[in-house]
């Protein structure tokens, strides 16, 4: 029981990451009905960027934890979403009209730019953060010693999950910019039209998909104290996993998505073997998009012609 | 038309300024901390920063110099354009201490900008012409004119290759040589499903993985020969291939990609630890190298397992090129296979599917054809040449292990298809040339190949989407492709040839 807990606990987190990333899956998906096959680079540069604004805080001195974790929080969110607009621009806006692979195609071989740029600048080592935010509270204790805990961290990684999420329901819900996001979801031509600027809400669309991706690399990194430039290939596919088995398209399901696959790898981790989660998790992959290739919360997608 | 009036430098000065400075400021969000910290290990195991803001200045003065000049040009100022192109070389070159890889940066950037100037210079716009043909257009024709002489050049290429080992017997290039032909070979096999049918097979290393596990796991524990196992390779690597298209083949484009992406990385997996079977991540070693068909091997010894050696055979001298130039021959012999079926199947009925497939399934499914069978097909077939390429990489390099079957070589191969010409077989052989060959050749930039590559595939697919030497122009047509008696009279003449 005890054992389940953590395992939940952990899951949940791990779910939470994957959440923030699924969501830049399924924006730009609903949008522009592409794979934006670099996001997962993309979050890999704003765990970076997140280290660095650690780094470069500890060498000015600042010492207040709130302070540092907020300053970093919106440099790397801002920094990181400089990327995903720059990557839009470059490689996908050129080729918005071009045959169906073209997008898929060029976002590879952004996948591997941005790797390999990484690489180049700041080594092919793993680079290490001490942990930020210690300590946790003990749940519940078993007769041999085994405790159930949560820490203060993934507190944290929870609340700020909610908090995002809640904000940005309501940005797509209830304002004009969310309101214009939806209507190029459903017709870019009509939208533009009547008046939407559409290239500029593809381009946002990326930068909030991207800011999201920076807030799931800061506490990637807090969290496994370990980031390195290939980092992004693994957890971006997981993310768009996710973003798949929520059902493409829908920013609830993505989260849901996040959540699932998070608890399917902690409790095939936990439960039967370290090696083969990410077989787990690829598996899920398969079946969904075999099976219900709408996902769980997705509208079943009709072909036109 | 009204007469096209020359903007005047007041109009647009301030519009490529603005633009110049917006480049400039996100290059300087973009470079600030990527490039500008440095994140080093300091005391204690902890890291430290070390700052490069001198590279981010560069970085920031070049893209603003650079943009600025494509900006005037495009506005109808081509001489500012060239001055500045010309300016930014000659500061890359002479300014006193600049790293090789800045210099080289700012004397592609300023060429780029440079001709593009030249370009507009030398043909500039006029309302009453007809407007000058793009890069793109150029391009086109050039794609077009290999393709009408394809004969010549694949019978002067094969001619090449098969000259090639006389030509620089040394083991280097020969090593090279094979390489390239291997990855040519994998090309050419993962054309028939990105390039004929349209599918995008993200994980082909897969059947490359199969094929060599097969020769290997086989020659381990049965201990059979490379001769038999090059057929079963093939065949089990097809049946792989089989197995997995079957449930995915019915898949849309994109979500097709991902998924062979997946069952790829799920391969790649298990072998590295199902270590009982497989060896884990140490992988197999000393795995046996072929024979001469089963007549003669290549030792030094005059006999061997009760077999003649190949030079004692033939009456020849000893050298360990022998084995080397035999693998060569037949990395070839087995590419040109593959280039040979393919070119065949182009002309079957199956081959023809494919093409109308790529062009538009939905189309294609209502004309009656069974869109999943030669999906199957192309998949089975296509892992069939991957597996045929894996036993051989196996016999070659005598020692496979699960590093060898990453993403990364999937995206190798599928680069030299798309940045080849997605369906075309010469493009193959140029791009595998380029991308294996040119960064063996400069081993200093070796470090800077996956940066280059990524850039390249990202730059060929905004430049032309089909690939460098794509020219769709299908392999039937009816009327043999033209219609007799000139134009019909209700159409223009440039809709009636070709496409």
């Amino acid at each position: 029981m005890e054992y389940f807990l953590q395992q939940v606990i952990n899951g949940l987190t791990l779910g939470a990451i994957y959440g923030l990333i699924a969501i830049g899956y399924t924006m730009v998906y609903g949008i522009i009905g592409m794979i934006n096959f670099a996001h997962g680079d993309i979050f890999m540069i704003g765990a970076f960027i997140s280290l660095m604004g650690f780094l470069l805080l500890g060498l000015l001195g600042v010492g207040w934890l709130p302070l540092t974790l907020l300053i970093v929080l919106i440099a790397s969110m801002m920094l990181t979403a400089a990327y995903g607009w720059t990557v839009e621009r470059l490689a996908y806006r050129p080729l918005r009209g071009s045959f169906r692979l073209a997008p898929l195609i060029s976002a590879i071989g952004m996948s591997l730019f941005l790797q390999n740029y990484v690489q180049l600048l700041q080594g092919a080592r793993a680079k290490p953060l001490p942990p930020v935010i210690e300590g946790g509270f003990e749940l519940m204790r078993r007769p041999d010693g085994f405790t159930a805990t949560i820490s203060y961290l993934q507190i944290l990684i929870i609340l700020l999950t909610v908090v995002l999420m809640i904000a940005f329901t309501f940005l797509i819900q209830r304002t004009s910019l969310g309101r214009q996001q939806r209507s190029c979801e459903q017709d870019k031509t009509m939208a533009a039209l009547i008046g939407v600027n559409v290239d500029r809400t593809i381009s946002i669309t990326f930068v909030m998909g991207a800011a999201l991706a920076a807030v799931a690399g800061l506490v990637y990194l807090m969290r496994y104290g370990v980031i390195d430039f290939f980092e992004g290939f693994l957890v971006g596919i997981k993310a768009f996993t996710a973003a798949v088995l929520g059902g493409i398209g829908s920013l609830p399901g993505a989260m849901l998505g996040g959540l699932l696959i998070g608890m399917i790898e902690a409790l095939w981790s936990g439960y039967f073997s370290v090696q083969y989660k990410d077989v787990a998790v690829f598996g899920v992959l398969v079946l969904v998009l075999i099976f219900r290739p709408s996902g769980l919360l997705g509208k079943p997608e009709i072909e036109k012609v | 038309m009204a007469a096209v009036q020359r903007p005047s430098m007041d109009d647009v000065l301030p519009r490529v300024g603005r633009e110049a400075a917006l480049a400039g400021l996100v290059t300087l969000a973009l470079t600030a901390t990527m490039v500008g910290l440095h994140t080093v290990p300091g005391a204690q195991s902890r890291l430290t920063l070390e700052f490069r803001f001198g590279d981010v200045l560069m970085a920031v003065v070049l893209v603003f110099f650079g943009r600025m000049a494509l900006a005037f040009t495009r506005e109808g100022f081509p001489a500012y354009g060239l001055g500045i192109g010309v300016l930014i070389v000659a500061g890359s070159l002479l300014y006193p201490g600049l790293p090789t890889v800045v210099e080289i940066m700012g004397v592609g950037a300023g060429a780029i900008v440079g001709i593009n100037a030249v370009w507009r210079l030398a043909r500039p716009m006029r309302p009453d012409r007809p407007p000058p043909k793009t890069s793109a257009q150029l391009m086109d024709d050039v794609a077009a004119w290999v393709q009408r002489q394809s004969v010549v050049i694949g019978v002067v290429g094969v001619a090449f290759a098969i000259a090639l080992p006389f030509l620089f017997p040394d083991r280097s290039s020969i090593d090279l040589a094979t390489l390239v032909m291997t990855y040519i070979m994998l090309g050419w096999g993962l054309n028939i499903v990105v390039g004929l049918a349209g599918l995008l097979d993200l994980g082909y290393v897969a059947f490359y993985a199969v094929g060599a596990y097969s020769y290997g796991l086989l020659a381990q524990y049965f201990d059979f020969s490379f001769w038999l196992c090059l057929p079963l390779a093939g065949l089990l690597a097809a049946f792989a291939g089989l197995i997995l298209g079957f449930p995915v083949l019915r898949l849309r484009g994109d979500y097709f990609a991902i998924v062979t992406l997946g069952f790829g990385e799920i391969i790649r997996v298990v072998l590295q630890n199902w270590s009982s079977f497989t060896g884990g991540p140490d992988g197999i070693a000393s795995i046996p190298r072929p024979s001469f068909f089963g007549i003669a091997e290549f030792t030094s010894a005059p006999e061997a397992d009760g077999l003649p050696s190949f030079h004692t055979l033939f009456g020849l001298e000893f050298t360990p090129l022998h084995r080397l130039i035999f693998l060569y021959y037949l990395i070839l012999i087995l590419a040109l296979v593959v280039n040979a079926v393919s070119l065949r199947i182009r002309r079957l009925p199956l081959g023809r599917s494919w093409e109308a497939l790529r062009e538009d399934d939905v189309a294609c499914q209502s004309l009656g054809i069974n869109r999943r069978n030669i999906k199957l097909a192309a998949f089975t077939i296509s892992a069939m040449f991957g597996g045929f390429a894996g036993s051989f990489f196996a016999t070659r390099q005598g020692f496979i292990s699960p590093e060898s079957f990453t993403f990364i070589e999937s995206a190798i191969v599928l680069a030299i298809v798309v940045l080849g010409g997605m369906g075309s077989q010469t493009g193959v052989v140029l791009a595998a040339i380029l991308i294996i060959g040119m960064p063996e050749l400069f081993r200093e930039l070796e470090e800077y190949r996956m940066l280059i590559f990524g850039a390249a595939m990202v730059i060929i697919m905004v430049w032309r989407p089909r690939g460098l030497l794509a020219h769709r122009v299908p392999t039937v047509t009816l009327h043999g492709g033209r219609r007799k008696g000139g134009p019909s009279p209700g159409q223009r003449p440039e809709q009636v040839p070709a496409e």
